[in-house]
């Protein structure tokens, strides 16, 4: 037994176990990250049925207090029936556990909580009334209740009882007036909204480089009557333009705010609500499964590319993408041509010796440096020293606000750049060192300098390596949080850094992160309940951009591969 | 050791009457690798112009060495230190003033293993010219054929000149990397054992390509295989641990050795 225990070890097969486990455990473990996130964000934007009930937990004082609960259900566990007993509510300790689940009740604005816990056992009557209506509301989150009228300037235009929901036809003709005066309020609020944020946004941005002009004017000594009067002359016409925007908003405003419709919510609660504060509205225990796709549908694609709402638990995440994406861009153009060009000084000018060895450790060891001292460096050397230096020289009209001299996209990309070009430099020494000598000599003897020699042949063939060595860059990058809350990462700016306004690009800018938006929404948010689910969605999202980031990188070195394919010299 | 003056050569032997002036003149040539390892030992000879010279030897007798000293190849090597001199066309070649990337453009050089760039068979051929800053499409489409012509390759590959040169087999690779030599037209070519590592009729094909090339250009080429250092040079020089042992017309090296050492090379009894 021994024996054939022994020739089984030699054989190696509990070897090629180990290492095929060890392989098999990870490729499990990044389903399963992957999955969870999926199935915990994803589910969020489904349109889910909602259900109406009693409930009526037991109470200490004779009189049992029985309250309609209408909402959606979240998730249930089992509790000990001694914690529930000790929060207050004298359930039957005999019976060890209890099921609990928890309901997203909205209304916010009327019960001030819009999840609860409820006990499973004390829910009676369940329902799923198919006139129910689901509210998606710019503030105070969900609203639930059931349709009742629709008011013009306060003279009633349809109303129907929502108790009665066996007339399907009275429901569906308020149903129908409901949604078509929803739609025409969504378009003004579409006008509004591009009014407010385009057009006004340009003027505002015209106005303070007029500001700004005449201050510089005024500190270089050249504020001429003349030259004053112009830029006064330019800031009158904005303003006259304000004015008339300003006039057009209030005329919409006015429109948007016509009509309003009244909701009766759970236990007979009246609420009146504007058609301008309604982002959706559908009824979700009617819908079929295609209506319910397409909802699903509809707010995939408002989280993919709208501003977030309500301190970033509602809405979208479109400006935490542009702004991970656009840093990680702006970082590659940085690292790139730094990490190549100090590779090639190293491997290809300098005399190889002590010193080269020093240095090559020292960049090494830099790789592991802690990423948020990155951040302390940042916002020490580049944000207060060099920002602020820049400021000093060119942007003195605007002290003493600061321009570069306060964290911005400009410093966060640096910073990463810094903090990943290590590794660009090893990848490219390493390409370097791989090039044949005979492909170099064979340049050579043809009267090719060594700045020819490594311009025309040398570099072309290293580029596969410098790619590698920006897709680990960009891999590092794009999932580093902790150094960005110090150089620039903010947790609401919708103002995209990219836009149409000179100098289109606006480096200066503070911006979002996706990192940064996981951590704020799961850990800073006043509503930890409705943001859990964008915790996922927004973690999933991530990855998926990192993976997209980095395939991309991946094919074009392939690409590269393939046309430099080295000699097997 | 013997040094062989060509002229003392030229007016002994009639084969040599047509042989011409000197290209390469090498006088008291030494080379050092480090203090302590001397690779050449006071080497002394002449080049005849538009004339393939041989250099033979064992492994390690610095025939390569010398042969990297011509177009200073060895100026890569850390720590290499040469004395001595060398004259091209009375030009000398380690003198300060000598633009070595110049040198180089005179001096062409084919190695051992095929190193064409990883770029097409045209941009290989155009690599060395675009160096030169001549990027007239038809001055390099012209340079290009007449090159892979006079390399014997024109017939193969001008229906994919814009295709990846290393798809080439290595006997094409081989006389590709001479076509690119020779479109830079230098006044030699040295030839680094430039058949060693190819088949038989790739070899074959390479040797005639030196048989016409040398109307044209000085050719120096190192080789190990003696059998073509008969059949395609016209001098032959032995060389044994750093020495220039011989140094003579090919005929007389394999027919007549003065010296017992090549005698005893060429017949095969050591080396």
């Amino acid at each position: 037994m021994k024996l054939r225990f022994d020739k089984w070890l030699a054989t190696g097969t509990p070897w090629i176990w180990l290492n095929a486990g060890a392989v098999a455990i990870s490729i499990i473990m990044v389903i399963g990250l992957l999955l969870l996130l999926t199935v915990r964000g994803m589910h969020h934007f489904w349109p889910k049925d909602v259900m109406q009930a009693y409930y009526s937990p037991p109470v200490n004082s004779a009189e049992r207090l029985t309250t309609q609960v209408i909402g959606e259900f979240v998730e249930s566990e089992s509790v000990i029936s001694q914690q529930i007993a000790s929060s207050g509510i004298p359930v039957d300790e005999a019976q060890e556990f209890y099921e609990r689940q928890l309901m997203k009740l909205g209304n916010r604005d009327l019960t001030g909580a819009d999840f609860s816990w409820v006990l499973t056992d004390f829910i009676a009557e369940i329902e799923y009334p198919e006139h129910l209506v689901v509210l998606e509301r710019r503030e105070w989150g969900n609203f639930y209740g059931f349709l009742q009228a629709v008011r013009e300037n306060d003279d009633t235009v349809i109303s129907v009882d929502y108790r009665d929901q066996s007339d399907t036809e009275a429901q569906n003709q308020a149903w129908q007036e409901f949604t078509a005066r929803l739609e025409r309020a969504q378009v003004l609020h579409a006008e509004i909204y591009r009014i407010e944020n385009q057009e006004i946004g340009e003027i505002n941005y015209g106005v303070e480089r007029l500001r700004l002009q005449l201050r510089r004017l005024q500190l270089d000594g050249r504020d001429t009557d003349a030259a004053t009067a112009e830029i006064n002359a330019q800031q009158a016409a904005l303003e006259a333009e304000y004015a008339a925007l300003q006039e057009n908003l209030l005329n919409l405003y006015d429109q948007i705010n016509r009509d309003t419709a009244i909701f009766m919510a759970a236990n007979e609660r009246e609420g009146e609500i504007e058609f301008a504060d309604i982002v959706r509205a559908y009824r979700p225990n009617g819908m079929n499964l295609w209506a319910k796709a397409a909802g699903y549908l509809a707010k995939l694609g408002e989280f993919l590319t709208d501003e977030p709402r309500e301190a970033n638990t509602e809405g979208g995440i479109f400006p935490a993408i542009f702004g991970t994406v656009m840093m990680v861009l702006l970082m590659s153009v940085f690292v790139t041509p730094f990490g190549v060009v100090a590779a090639v000084y190293l491997r290809e000018y300098a005399r190889q010796g002590f010193l080269t060895r020093v240095i090559r450790i020292a960049v090494n060891n830099l790789a592991g440096v802690p990423s948020v001292v990155y951040g302390v460096f940042g916002l020490g050397f580049f944000i207060y020293i060099i920002g602020g230096e820049i400021d000093q020289l060119f942007y003195p009209e605007a002290l003493p606000a600061p321009t570069f001299g306060t964290p911005g996209l400009l410093w966060a990309s640096i910073t990463l750049a810094l903090l990943t070009v290590p590794v660009v430099i090893v990848a490219t020494e390493e390409g370097l060192a791989r090039i044949p000598r005979s492909v170099r000599e064979g340049s050579l003897a043809l009267g090719a300098t060594q700045f020819e020699t490594l311009w025309r042949v040398v570099l072309p063939m290293a580029s596969p390596a410098m790619m590698t060595g920006l897709i680990l860059a960009v891999a590092r990058a794009a999932g580093e949080v902790a150094p960005l809350m110090l150089v620039g990462v903010v947790k609401l700016a919708p103002a995209l850094p990219l836009d149409g306004n000179y100098p289109y690009l606006h480096l200066e800018q503070k911006f979002m992160h996706l990192g940064f938006h996981i951590y704020d929404v799961g850990f800073q948010s006043p509503n930890i309940e409705a943001a859990r689910p964008l915790v996922f969605a927004t973690a999933l999202l991530l990855v998926i951009i990192i993976a997209l980031l980095n395939f991309s990188a991946v094919a074009l070195r392939n690409h590269l591969r393939e046309k430099y394919k080295s000699l097997d010299v | 050791m013997r040094k062989i003056d060509v002229s003392a050569v030229l007016s002994s032997k009639s084969v040599m009457a047509d042989a011409g002036p000197s290209c390469i003149d090498v006088t008291h040539l030494n080379l050092f690798y480090s203090k302590t390892k001397r690779a050449l030992n006071d080497i002394t000879l002449s080049i005849p112009k538009q004339r393939v010279t041989a250099f033979i030897g064992p492994s390690g007798c610095g025939k390569s060495s010398l042969l990297r000293c011509f177009n200073r190849m060895n100026d890569l090597v850390d720590d290499c230190v040469i004395e001595g001199k060398i004259t091209l066309d009375g030009l000398g070649i380690y003198e300060k003033t000598v633009d070595v990337a110049d040198l180089r453009r005179r001096v062409g050089m084919v190695f051992q293993k095929p190193n064409p760039f990883p770029k097409t068979i045209y941009e290989n051929v155009a690599y060395g010219l675009r160096i030169q800053g001549i990027n007239s499409k038809r001055v390099l489409d012209e340079a290009v054929e007449r090159s892979l012509r006079a390399a014997a390759l024109w017939e193969e590959v001008k229906d994919r000149l814009h295709e990846s040169a290393l798809g080439l087999s290595g006997g094409q690779q081989q006389r590709l990397v001479i076509a690119r030599t020779i479109a830079v037209e230098p006044e030699v070519l040295l030839l680094d054992e430039p058949a060693s590592a190819l088949d038989p009729i790739s070899t074959l094909k390479i040797e005639e390509l030196i048989n016409e090339l040398k109307e044209n250009y000085t050719i120096v080429i190192v080789t190990h295989n003696m059998q073509q250092a008969a059949r395609v040079s016209d001098f032959t020089a032995f060389m044994y641990m750093g020495n220039m042992v011989e140094f003579d017309t090919t005929d007389t090296i394999f027919t007549n050795p003065a010296d017992k050492q090549t005698e005893d090379y060429i017949t095969g009894r050591y080396g």
